[in-house]
């Protein structure tokens, strides 16, 4: 669409940027579109040219317990994690936008930590902490160490919310006789939930995808990225391939999901 | 400190006011029990722990206070090229994910129209796709019989594959700038978004062309999400163990690792924790470094 | 018009969006040194032809000039023309200094002449000494004048002006509006100014354009759009009008009879309407009054059905004997006040009646 005037010069620079971006996008997708067209190679090794096509590596992955097992696990973990975040961080974020109390800079400033500092570090926090008071690693100390972080997501999410709320409207809730629980439930509620859900939806991928932290505080039962650590570290199976397609797949449809979720409040 | 205000809601004057610490307290105590306990207890356990030692003999860790494990890392030049090489690597990748994070965050911001929420999409399918997972990735396209080496020498660049790409600081460097870009253009396109049309109206009505409009209007006011971004690119890339284990050389070992390897069979987990509590230290040097770039690039 | 060299020129100027004529066939001249306004209600297309001048939209056909030069294919920075933003539009990050010499830093005038014209252009808006701070810090009236002096700066030949009072409190927007004429009087910059405030308009200008719908419907001095206007929009827009409507049945010597459809054969300016045309008589309140006894019979006959005291005038509003109505208004001192009830038989000198085809 014809818009402003643009000299030669002006084109010139739009077209090198649209270039630039062009190829920014296939670097990052490379690795992408590389796995996918790999779990589909028949050959055993990652070569080019690809042997032949095959479903085969994701028929095994059907086969495969463990496997099942630990994706079970993550799924479980994740979705609790989400549910303690959802809970503590929306409670939290509320009381930080709504009053003004001593401290409140100071709990803020903590509440970025966990995302800032290195995961490493919490991690090793974190596995001092439980052998200091005795506790064994298990799936509940990943849970533990995924729920931290995941508060701290949503918290943030429903805080960057929370300011963009005209407050007005609690001011006019408020003048039409609404009580505090009343103007929560009817006037604040409404305009934070979708930013409670993509909070919680960004938490659940960082709650999936999450190996660094999760490392350290793993007991006998594996989360789907250690399970896929664990076999990396041995050798290379195409399976790998396969699954690695399938997250893909599924964070192409969680992102879908989480813009169509977005574009109702927008 | 701040001073307890009420609500603020519309409340009948009539009743008197808690201060706001107490009204805040039920929504609040949560969450911050939580990370009281499981996120600031833990640091200060690590902090306890980088003044103890182990006792290699018995396995026990010796909790008594030493400063051994501190004066390893200062002493050992092992420790010092591993840290130099992690925040080398660190800056670099940083320096890297900044300029290539631009064209995306600003044809996103400014130049799409009905494709901006397509192209944001995108920016996002790789972010929550597994890390571990794209990094495995990059390790069949570098290795000896991977796709990068099949094309070389197809296109007879290399008559033979080579082995230079895989395990090497150019394959983590690599992996790093892929697999942190997202963070990076996210809040670069933040900040873009939030600039004004009408600046850049007012800049080419001033008599700027397109780039001296980017340079003197758009960069300026785009450095909050520059740091943003700097923040976690350096961050990650000064704790990451898994990529330097996945595609690094016998020479690659990055502060990460270091760390990694005292909590196996080592057990040496006070030294870990001391080199922990170094990292902490360097990555809030380079958050009050970065904020102060900040500050001082909307300040000017 | 007198034979002052032309600034600007739109020649056959249009802006489609799709379907949407956003300006349609605009054509204008400003002199320079001219004050002209773009005046209309919101959706008329004025902002639109301010940019298209601007250089932030290019016509979809049409030419834009500038000293005579085709520019409608230059990008806004080559163009020798400044524009004052609706919200100022100053950048967050730079001190006043910098936001005023922005543009002098484009055209690389050395360093030390800058610093003078950014106190030159600071001081001709009354802003001296403000140098070092940053807009967050200044009132809304004073980033208005940070963006006045910003464009005055480069010593523009032309300025626009996009609606740049609309945020002011009226005292403040009255003090800047005689300032920016006298702006405008003192260093002979043509100004374009776009406004959808008609009382402004007529403060201000030299000339007026009204436009409506995309298109200029009349353009010419505040008198002749005032006294004459040449449509019902421009009546209607412009101060308070009674249309009335009627069909002519005489023309002569340029005073066309109507035959009121409330009755009467009245008198106005016929302004090229022929016999036998339907039309509407477009007349001011302030400029009809009552027939006295005794005067002539003719007159629109009507009862008073209200009448309001306004303190320098009284308002009333008459209707005829058709159910329209036609508002009043007289000098509160000059007459005995009439009460509502009360016959009258309304009057006007025909030269200050328009009939009007469209």
């Amino acid at each position: 669409m014809m818009q402003a005037p643009l000299s030669p010069a002006d084109r010139l620079g739009r077209g090198a940027v649209a270039a630039a971006g062009v190829l920014v996008y296939l670097f990052l997708y490379l690795p992408l579109v590389i796995l996918v067209l790999f779990s589909f190679d028949t050959s055993t090794i990652n070569g080019w040219p690809i042997a032949g096509w095959t479903l085969s590596w994701y028929q095994k992955i059907g086969l495969d317990d463990a496997l099942l097992a630990a994706l079970r696990n993550s799924l479980t973990v994740g979705l609790e994690a989400v549910s303690i975040a959802v809970v503590l961080g929306t409670l939290a974020a509320l009381a930080i936008h709504r009053y003004r109390f001593p401290g409140r800079e100071v709990f803020l400033f903590m509440a970025t930590l966990p995302i800032v500092l290195p995961g490493v570090v919490t991690g090793i926090a974190m596995l001092l902490f439980f052998h200091f008071f005795n506790i064994d690693l298990s799936l509940t100390t990943v849970l533990i160490g995924h729920a931290t972080f995941c508060i701290v997501v949503v918290l943030n999410n429903v805080l960057a919310r929370l300011v963009r709320v005209p407050k007005e409207l609690a001011e006019a809730a408020g003048d039409l006789g609404a009580n505090a629980l009343q103007t929560f439930w009817h006037v604040t509620l409404p305009s934070i939930r979708t930013a409670v859900l993509s909070g919680a939806l960004l938490a659940f991928t960082l709650s999936f995808d999450e190996v660094v932290v999760t490392f350290f505080l793993t007991g006998r039962d594996n989360t789907l990225p250690m399970e896929i650590w664990g076999r990396l570290r041995i050798g290379f199976t195409p399976e790998l391939n396969a699954i690695a397609s399938l997250v893909i797949a599924v964070s192409v449809v969680l992102v879908i999901a989480s813009q169509a979720a977005l574009r109702e409040q927008a | 400190m701040d001073v307890a205000q009420p609500t603020r809601l519309a409340t009948p004057s009539s009743r008197r006011e808690l201060p706001a610490i107490l009204r805040a307290l039920p929504l609040l105590s949560p969450s911050l029990l939580w990370l009281a306990v499981f996120y600031l207890v833990p640091l200060g356990i690590l902090l306890l722990h980088s003044v103890w030692s182990t006792d290699t003999v018995n396995m026990v860790i010796v909790r008594q206070f030493t400063l051994s494990s501190y004066q390893s890392i200062a002493t050992d030049p092992l420790f010092r090229d591993v840290a130099l090489r992690t925040i080398t690597m660190a800056v670099g990748v940083t320096l890297t994910d900044i300029v290539l994070a631009f064209p995306i965050a600003y044809l996103i911001a400014f130049r799409l129209g009905r494709l901006k929420t397509l192209a944001f999409m995108l920016v996002l399918v790789p972010l929550w796709s597994s890390y571990l997972i794209r990094a495995y990735a990059w390790k069949t396209i570098l290795g000896l019989d991977g796709v990068l080496n099949s094309f070389l020498v197809a296109v007879h660049i290399l008559s033979r594959p080579s082995p230079a790409f895989l395990y090497s600081n150019l394959a983590m460097f690599i992996t790093f700038t892929h697999v942190w870009l997202p963070f990076m253009i996210l809040p670069v396109y933040t900040a873009l978004e939030k600039i004004p049309r009408s600046l850049l109206e007012a800049a080419g009505d001033l008599g700027a062309p397109g780039w001296r409009t980017f340079l003197h209007v758009v960069l300026p006011l785009s450095v909050p999400g520059i740091v943003a971004g700097a923040i976690a690119t350096f961050s990650l890339t000064m704790g990451d163990y898994i990529t330097p284990q996945l595609l690094g050389g016998p020479d690659s070992q990055l502060v990460g690792n270091v760390i990694a390897s005292q909590f196996g069979v080592t057990f040496n987990w006070p030294l870990g924790a001391a080199f922990s509590a170094v990292v902490l230290v360097i990555v809030a040097v380079f958050l009050v470094l970065a904020n102060r770039v900040g500050a001082a690039g909307t300040a000017r | 018009m007198s034979n002052v060299p032309v600034s600007i020129e739109l020649r056959h100027v249009a802006r489609h969006y799709g379907h949407v004529a956003a300006v349609n066939d605009v054509s204008l001249s400003v002199g320079r040194g001219e004050f002209l306004t773009l005046l209309g209600p919101s959706g008329c297309g004025k902002t639109t032809t301010l940019r298209l001048i601007a250089g932030f939209e290019t016509p979809s056909s049409g030419e834009v000039l500038i000293e005579g030069r085709a520019v409608q294919h230059l990008p806004a920075y080559k163009r020798p023309v400044n524009t004052v933003f609706q919200n100022y539009a100053l950048f967050p990050h730079m001190t006043v200094h910098d936001n005023v010499a922005f543009g002098l830093r484009m055209k690389r005038v050395p360093s030390d002449e800058r610093r003078r014209r950014v106190s030159e252009a600071l001081s001709m808006v009354r802003l001296e000494g403000m140098e070092r701070r940053k807009p967050a810090q200044l009132s809304g009236g004073q980033q208005q004048r940070v963006a006045l002096a910003r464009a005055l700066a480069n010593r523009p030949s032309v300025l626009l002006l996009d609606e740049p009072l609309g945020a002011l409190d009226l005292k403040l927007r009255r003090a800047m509006q005689i300032e920016l004429r006298t702006l405008n009087r003192e260093v002979g910059i043509t100004f374009i100014y776009v406004t959808h405030d008609q009382e402004e308009a007529l403060a201000m200008s030299d000339r007026i354009a009204v436009m409506s719908q995309g298109s200029v419907l009349q353009i010419g001095r505040a008198e002749e759009i005032y006294e004459r206007p040449t449509s019902r929009f421009v009546a209607d827009f412009i101060g308070e009008t009674n249309l009335i409507a009627g069909r002519v049945v005489s023309v002569a010597d340029g005073v066309a009879g109507v035959h009121l459809h409330g009755g009467q054969v009245m008198q106005a300016q016929a302004g090229g309407a022929g016999r036998e045309a339907e039309v509407t008589v477009a007349v001011r309140p302030e400029r009809i009054r009552f027939a006295g006894p005794g005067e002539t019979t003719e007159g629109l006959e009507g009862i008073i059905a209200e009448a309001v005291y306004l303190g320098a005038a009284i308002q009333y509003v008459v209707q005829l004997p058709d159910g329209s109505s036609v508002t009043v208004r007289r000098p509160a001192g000059d007459e005995a006040p009439r009460a509502a009830g009360a016959a009258v038989r309304l009057t006007w000198d025909p030269r200050a009646a328009t009939v009007l085809t469209s």
